[in-house]
C-alpha cells in the first residue's frame, strides 16, 4: 500500500485531500498550502488537521484568554504560567507545586469507564512531565439528573474509571465534586486535576535544544487508540483496501503509568533529560511539533521505528494516535546508556526515534521516504485565531427577573430536602471508592471543603519543610447560566475560601471552561462573559490563573450545557500541623457564623428543589468580603484559635451546620442573627464560613474579625445529639445522617 | 532491627511500610522483585497496591518474582513476614496462606475506615495487641473477600489462625468476617486492612491503631 509523500504531493498538486472530514475549513486548508508551497502530503495533513483542532489549538478561546495574562496580578508565586503543559507555583522553603485541571467530557460520555480513567491518567502525564512527582488527584464531575436513567450507566462507569485508574496508580483522591443537572445529561463533564511536587530549580519544559540530541519515544506501544478521524486518509484518499473503522476512546493501562512515573522521576534524578513533552491529544503529532518549535527548530523523526501494537498502522494514523502512557524524551547522546538502563529497570519500552536539528524543519520519513516537512512552529503556534461573534442570549433579560417563589413554612423539612437532595447529599458512595490514603500523605481529604497534603515525605530533601498545599474545585453552573461573569467569580470566590477554611493561604489558580458549541454567538458570549469575570476576579483576590483548560461543544444538538467554569485554587499552608479539621469537633465549642448574609436565592439549591425554578440574579460576588474572610481564617488558624471550620455555599447556613455535626457525629444549639430565620438558614450569600472555637478564644477572633471588618455572630454552642436552631427546629444528628447518606445508595446500590 | 520491604512493579504502598518502620525504630529495608536477595533482614513486609497491574489474578504473578524465590523458603524457616492487601493475596498465591482473596460481594472498590478485632494476639506482628481487643484501620481494596473450604475455614478457626475480623460491617463479604489469618507457626501473618495507613496523627486514618503491629515485630525481633 503506498503512503503519500513530499515527492507526489509535489507532483500531484491538484489531488483532492480529505480535509473537511478532517474537520478542518476551506480557509485553514489553504493557509496550509500556502504554508508549504504545495499541497500536504496526508501525514502533514493529519498532523495540521489535530494541531489546528480547537482542542488542541484554542482557536475560538485564544484572544479572550488573553486576559489571564493581561490582567494578572502581581505574583511572585508564579514560576511557570500558561502555555506550557502546567503551571508552577512557588511554595516557599525550595518548593514548587505544580497543577491543571483538564476535561474528558466527551469521552466519559461515549465510554465512561475508559473515558474517564484516561482523564485522569492524561493529567498525571501533564504533570510529570514538568519534572514533578505527582501527588494526588482530584475530580469534578457533572452528570445529569440523579432520577434520569442514563446517568446510572454514566456515572458508575466514569467513578470506577477513575477509581481503577488513580487507585492502581497510587496516587490519593483527596477530593472534588459531583453535581447532578438535567442539563448533563447528554454531555457529563468530566474535569480531572492533578498536582505534583518537584524543587524549584529542576522544572522541566516540553522542548528540544542542542542539534544532534535524541529524539526519545518512552512508554506504552502506540495503537490505534482515538484514531477516528485519521482512518479516512489511511483508507479513502489511497484506495487499495478499506480499513476498518477503528476504536475512537483510548483505553488506559495504569499499571504503566506507574512504571512510567518511577522511571521519569529516576530519569530525573539522573540528569539525563533535556527536554520532555507527554503524549495526549494528537499523540506524536503534538509532542513532535512542540518540542521542536520550542527548541532548536528542527527535528527529524524516522516514523518505522515507532514501536506499534497493531503492525498495520500507517503513518497518518502513527500521527494521530492517542495510544495512552506514551512520554517522549530530549537526551544528550552520551546519556542514552544511562537512560535506556533507567528505563529497562522499570520494564518501560524506550526508542530512539531521531534527533533535534537547526534546520527549522521538522522531517519524518517512512520507509526511506519523506512523508512529513515543515517548520514545525506552523503547526504548533500559529494555529487559526478566530474572532467568533457573540452575544447576549435573547431570553436572557426574562431570565434574570425576578420572580417571588412561595417560601416554606416548615424549615427542619426544608433542611432535610436540602440535606438529602441529589446535590448535597452524602458523596460517599463515590468517594469510597477512591483510595485517599496512599503514600500517606493525606492531611485531609472528603468531606473536608479543600484536600491537604503535607510534603515533607514527599521527595529527598523535603524533611525539614513543615509546609502543606490545600486544593480546592468548584463551580456551579446555575449561577453561571444566570450571570456567566458572576458566575464564574463565584466558583472562584469558592474554591478559594474552601482553601482559606482549612488555614492555608489561597496561592493560584487553574481553570476548566466547559461550554457549548463556540460557534453560537450566545454560547460565545457566556464563554466571554465568564472569562472576563474569571480575569477580573484573579487580579482582584491577587491569585494568577497558572492553565488550564477549555471544553467547547458540550451540546447536543440545540441545548447546550449551562456555562460551566470550573475553578482549581491551590494554596499553602506553613506548618500543616496548624491546618482547621471540618466541622464541629468537640462539644461545648462556640459555633460562630463569619460574613453577612442577604435575601439571595437566585439560582440556589432551594430554588430549583421547591419550585424547579431557575431565574433572577446569582448572589453577589463581593471579592472585597471574600479576601478580608480568607485573611481573618488563615490568621486565626496560624494562631490556633480555629477548633473546626466549614464553608457556606450550596443550601446557606441550614447545610453547613448540619454537615458539621454530620463530620464528627456533634450536635449544636444555636440561634440566628437576622430577622428572618428562612433567609438566614437557606439564602446563599457569599463570603460567608461557619467556625467553631473554644469559648477562651472567641474574643481574639471577634477582635481579629473586627480588624479585617468581617462580621462575626456567636451563634451558640457544639454539643448533644441533635441540631437545634431556636424558633426553627431540632432534628436528631442521627436523622440528618440517616436523610444525607441514603440517596445515592438507593439510586445505585450498597457501596459494599 | 532490619525490616525488608519489597517492591513490585506496580507496589504502591511500600514507602509508606518502610515509614512505619521507621517511626516505630526499625530499619526499613528496600527490597527489589527483580533480585535473588534478602539482604540479610530479620522480617519481611509485603505491602499493598497493584502487582504486575493485577491483570491475572492479584498476586498471582508476584509470587513467581525472583525475590519471592527467596521469601517463600525463608518464611517457610520461620522469617517473619506481614501481607497486607496486595501483600496478603501474593501470599496466598504463594501458598505460604490458605485459601484467596476474591472480588468484593458489592463489587466495588472500598475505601474506608473499618472497625477489626484482634483475634489473636500471638503471632509475631500481633503481640502488642490483646486478643479481643478492637481497633480501626482502613482498608481499601477491589479483591478483599477472603474464601476457602470448609475444611480449611475449620482449621483455621478451631486452631486460633483468624487473626483479625471485621466488626461494624463487613466490607467484603469475606467468610467468617475474616480480615487477616496465620499460618500454624504464626510467623506469616495476611491481611486485607491497612495498618501502615493508621500510624501518624496527622496523615492517614483517624487512629494510630496500626502501630501495634511495627511494635510487635520490633519487640519479636529483639527477644529472638
Amino acid at each position: 500500500m503506498r503512503v503519500d509523500n513530499v515527492d507526489r504531493a509535489k507532483n500531484t498538486p491538484d489531488e483532492p485531500m480529505p480535509y473537511a472530514e478532517l474537520g478542518m475549513k476551506e480557509e485553514e486548508y489553504q493557509r496550509v498550502k500556502e504554508i508549504l508551497g504545495r499541497r500536504p502530503t496526508g501525514s502533514e495533513l493529519a498532523i495540521y488537521s489535530v494541531m489546528w483542532s480547537e482542542h488542541c489549538s484554542y482557536k475560538s478561546s485564544k484572544v479572550h484568554l488573553k486576559q489571564f495574562a493581561t490582567k494578572a496580578p502581581k505574583s511572585d508565586a508564579l514560576l511557570v504560567g500558561m502555555g506550557e503543559n502546567a503551571g508552577v507555583v512557588d511554595i516557599g522553603d525550595g518548593w514548587a507545586a505544580t497543577f491543571k485541571i483538564e476535561s474528558h467530557n466527551h469521552p466519559s460520555y461515549v465510554e465512561p469507564h475508559q473515558g474517564a480513567a484516561t482523564g485522569v491518567g492524561g493529567i498525571v502525564r501533564d504533570i510529570m512531565s514538568m519534572g514533578a512527582r505527582p501527588i494526588a488527584v482530584m475530580d469534578s464531575l457533572r452528570f445529569g439528573g440523579l432520577d434520569q436513567k442514563d446517568t446510572r450507566r454514566v456515572l458508575p462507569g466514569v467513578v470506577e474509571g477513575i477509581s481503577h485508574y488513580g487507585n492502581c496508580l497510587g496516587l490519593p483522591n483527596i477530593g472534588g465534586e459531583v453535581v447532578f443537572d438535567p442539563c448533563y445529561i447528554g454531555n457529563p463533564l468530566v474535569n480531572a486535576l492533578c498536582v505534583g511536587l518537584l524543587r524549584k530549580d529542576q522544572i522541566k519544559l516540553a522542548t528540544a535544544p542542542g542539534p544532534g540530541n535524541k529524539v526519545v519515544l518512552f512508554g506504552a506501544r502506540t495503537g490505534a487508540d482515538g484514531i477516528g478521524g485519521a482512518s479516512v486518509l489511511a483508507s479513502a484518499t489511497f484506495e487499495e483496501e478499506s480499513q476498518a473503522k477503528r476504536p475512537a476512546v483510548q483505553v488506559g493501562d495504569p499499571f504503566m503509568e506507574k512504571l512510567l512515573i518511577e522511571c521519569c522521576l529516576e530519569l530525573y534524578q539522573a540528569d539525563v533529560v533535556v527536554g520532555i513533552q507527554d503524549l495526549g491529544a494528537a499523540g506524536v503529532s503534538c509532542a513532535t511539533t512542540e518540542l521542536a518549535a520550542k527548541g532548536t527548530g528542527g527535528m527529524t523523526v524516522d516514523l518505522n521505528l515507532v514501536p506499534l501494537r497493531d503492525p498495520t498502522l500507517r503513518p497518518e494514523e502513527i500521527l494521530m494516535s492517542e495510544s495512552q502512557e506514551r512520554m517522549m524524551a530530549v537526551v544528550r547522546p552520551g546519556d542514552i546508556p544511562a537512560f535506556m538502563a533507567i528505563c529497562e529497570k522499570w520494564d518501560v519500552p524506550a526508542t530512539v526515534l531521531g534527533e533535534v536539528t537547526d534546520t527549522g524543519r521538522l522531517v519524518m520519513t517512512w520507509d526511506g521516504e519523506v512523508i512529513v516537512d515543515i517548520p514545525p512552529g506552523t503547526a504548533a503556534d500559529e494555529g487559526p485565531v478566530y474572532h467568533r461573534p457573540f452575544h447576549e442570549p435573547a431570553g436572557q433579560a426574562a431570565l434574570n427577573t425576578h420572580v417571588e417563589l412561595e417560601r416554606p413554612t416548615d424549615l427542619g423539612a426544608t433542611l432535610l430536602l436540602l440535606l438529602g437532595s441529589a446535590n448535597l447529599s452524602s458523596r460517599e458512595w463515590v468517594t469510597s471508592q477512591y483510595d485517599r490514603y496512599v503514600r500517606s500523605n493525606t492531611v485531609l481529604a472528603q468531606p473536608a471543603d479543600a484536600g491537604m497534603l503535607r510534603i515533607s515525605e514527599v521527595l529527598p530533601g523535603a524533611e525539614e519543610t513543615t509546609r502543606g498545599i490545600a486544593l480546592a474545585t468548584d463551580g456551579n453552573g446555575r449561577y453561571a447560566k444566570l450571570d456567566p461573569y458572576a458566575g464564574a467569580q463565584l466558583a472562584l470566590a469558592e474554591a478559594y475560601r474552601n482553601v482559606a477554611v482549612t488555614g492555608a493561604t489561597p496561592l493560584a489558580v487553574t481553570n476548566c471552561l466547559n461550554f457549548g458549541s463556540p460557534e453560537d454567538p450566545e454560547v460565545m458570549w457566556q464563554f466571554a462573559e465568564a472569562v472576563r469575570g474569571l480575569a477580573d476576579a484573579c487580579r482582584t483576590l491577587g491569585v494568577p490563573v497558572t492553565g488550564g483548560n477549555v471544553s467547547f461543544y458540550n451540546q447536543t444538538g440545540a441545548a447546550a450545557i449551562h456555562p460551566t467554569p470550573v475553578v482549581g485554587v491551590l494554596g499553602v499552608i506553613e506548618n500543616v500541623a496548624d491546618r482547621v479539621r471540618p466541622g464541629f469537633t468537640a462539644e461545648g465549642l462556640r459555633v460562630v457564623l463569619l460574613g453577612d448574609t442577604a435575601e439571595e436565592f437566585g439560582g440556589s439549591e432551594w430554588a430549583y428543589l421547591a419550585h424547579g425554578h431557575l431565574g433572577g440574579l446569582p448572589p453577589r460576588a463581593h471579592l472585597e468580603a471574600e479576601r478580608a474572610l480568607a485573611t481573618v481564617l488563615t490568621t486565626a488558624a496560624g494562631r490556633g484559635l480555629l477548633a473546626g471550620s466549614h464553608d457556606l455555599s450550596d443550601g446557606g447556613l441550614a447545610v453547613a451546620l448540619a454537615e458539621s455535626c454530620l463530620a464528627n457525629g456533634i450536635g449544636a444549639t444555636v440561634s440566628l442573627p437576622g430577622e428572618d430565620a428562612f433567609v438566614d438558614l437557606f439564602s446563599e450569600s457569599a463570603a460567608r464560613a461557619l467556625v467553631c472555637v473554644r469559648p477562651e478564644h472567641f474574643d481574639a477572633l471577634a477582635a481579629l474579625c473586627a480588624r479585617q471588618e468581617v462580621p462575626c455572630y456567636g451563634l451558640g454552642r457544639t454539643g448533644g445529639d441533635s441540631l437545634a436552631v431556636a424558633g426553627a427546629f431540632d432534628i436528631p444528628v442521627a436523622t440528618l445522617r440517616e436523610v444525607h447518606e441514603r440517596t445515592l445508595p438507593a439510586v445505585f446500590g450498597s457501596e459494599v | 532491627m532490619r525490616v525488608g520491604v519489597v517492591t513490585f512493579p506496580g507496589t504502591l504502598d511500600d514507602q509508606d511500610a518502610a515509614r512505619a518502620v521507621r517511626l516505630a525504630g526499625g530499619e526499613a529495608v528496600p527490597l527489589w522483585h527483580a533480585e535473588h536477595d534478602l539482604k540479610g533482614v530479620d522480617a519481611v513486609f509485603l505491602p499493598g497496591g497493584f502487582s504486575y497491574g493485577d491483570y491475572l489474578r492479584c498476586g498471582a504473578i508476584s509470587r513467581f518474582a525472583p525475590l519471592m524465590a527467596e521469601v517463600i523458603p525463608a518464611a517457610q524457616k520461620g522469617l517473619p513476614v506481614l501481607g497486607t492487601c496486595n501483600g496478603f493475596q501474593i501470599l496466598c498465591e504463594a501458598h505460604l496462606l490458605p485459601g484467596a482473596l476474591t472480588r468484593n460481594a458489592g463489587l466495588h472498590y472500598v475505601c474506608r475506615d473499618q472497625r477489626i478485632k484482634v483475634e489473636n494476639a500471638t503471632t509475631a506482628w500481633t503481640g502488642d495487641y490483646t486478643a479481643g481487643q478492637e481497633i480501626v484501620l482502613p482498608v481499601k481494596h477491589g479483591e478483599g473477600r477472603y474464601v476457602a473450604d470448609a475444611k480449611t475455614l475449620n482449621a483455621l478457626e478451631s486452631e486460633g489462625r483468624v487473626v483479625f475480623r471485621y466488626v461494624g460491617g463487613n466490607p467484603n463479604g469475606s467468610l467468617n468476617d475474616i480480615a487477616g489469618i496465620t499460618n500454624e507457626a504464626g510467623n506469616i501473618v495476611g491481611l486485607m486492612p491497612h495498618p501502615e495507613h493508621a500510624v501518624e496523627d496527622l496523615t492517614g486514618a483517624p487512629s494510630v491503631d496500626g502501630r501495634g503491629f511495627f511494635t510487635s515485630i520490633l519487640q519479636r525481633l529483639v527477644n529472638a
